[in-house]
């Protein structure tokens, strides 16, 4: 259930722009305050309590959990993002919880894997590969 | 700030969809106390694993946090069904939850282990039938 964006740490890797992140995940935006928000990594997840345990960096979530929950783990990690992967769209609860947030919410029709794989080909890290 | 600032939350244990709201709040009362984003962002997840911890387990509880300028003392309080040996329990992965809480994301038995990996001292006492009590310290 969890797909780490890394390798080596995060070498090689560098912090992204909301907006390109957009473009590889050829996503539609739900709510975004500031595109051009940087993003410095990155953690794949449905299951919350993994991504409040492993995450330490201000990271985006993608995640196929669509919940209100999946909005108060980014509050919980100051997380500026997070994005729904296999094309799932979330509720007007959700919606309305993530802007009173300042959450940025995008959805991609790319399955997990996929988004993730995208995402670091292009650059972009997971941080940390301490457990 | 120099005097100690005490607040109490109910965590409503009817409704999974508000769980997290007093972290939220414990969260920007800090914030806006001043204390530093590690020392806040520490006591947001250990808190917010409590809080899921009592709707999944014990049909909701209370929160009391006391905010002094150099510590955070949280006490997580449930009426719930107690918990049998918290040895296992604090273990990660180890998980009396029912299937349709892994499906809202939770109950991978990662709660308990997160809140000792986030805070400076945690210490748990509970009976069975009478309901947990959690305290967790972060120290600023």
């Amino acid at each position: 259930m969890l797909y780490w964006l890394y390798n080596n740490g995060n070498e090689g890797k560098a912090a992204m722009q909301l907006k390109k992140i957009i473009e590889i995940l050829k996503a539609d935006v739900i709510f975004c305050e500031n595109e051009e928000i940087e993003i410095l990594t990155a953690c794949g997840s449905d299951m919350m309590s993994d991504a409040l345990a492993y995450v330490k960096d201000r990271a985006m979530l993608l995640t196929g959990l669509v919940n209100p929950q999946t909005v108060r783990t980014a509050e919980m990690l100051d997380m500026p993002a997070v994005v729904f992967v296999r094309g799932k769209v979330p509720g007007e609860d959700i919606v309305g919880l993530a802007k009173a947030k300042g959450i940025a919410l995008i959805s991609t029709r790319y399955r997990m894997f996929t988004a993730c794989g995208r995402l670091y080909a292009q650059g972009l890290g997971g941080g940390t590969d301490d457990i | 700030m120099t005097e100690k600032v005490t607040k109490r939350y109910e965590v409503s244990g009817a409704d999974f969809t508000h769980a997290g709201e007093a972290s939220g709040k414990v969260k920007a009362l800090l914030k806006q106390i001043g204390y530093s984003p590690d020392a806040i962002r520490r006591v947001a997840i250990a808190m917010y694993e409590g809080e899921i911890n009592m709707v999944i387990h014990a049909n909701g509880g209370y929160v009391l946090a006391e905010i002094y300028p150099d510590r955070i003392d949280i006490l997580l309080e449930d009426t719930g069904p107690g918990i049998a040996d918290i040895g296992l329990a604090m273990q990660e992965g180890y998980s009396t939850a029912p299937d349709e809480v892994r499906s809202l994301g939770f109950g991978a038995g990662m709660g308990l282990a997160n809140m000792k990996r986030y805070t400076d001292a945690m210490r748990i006492e509970s009976e069975i039938g009478v309901g947990t009590k959690v305290y967790i310290t972060v120290k600023s």
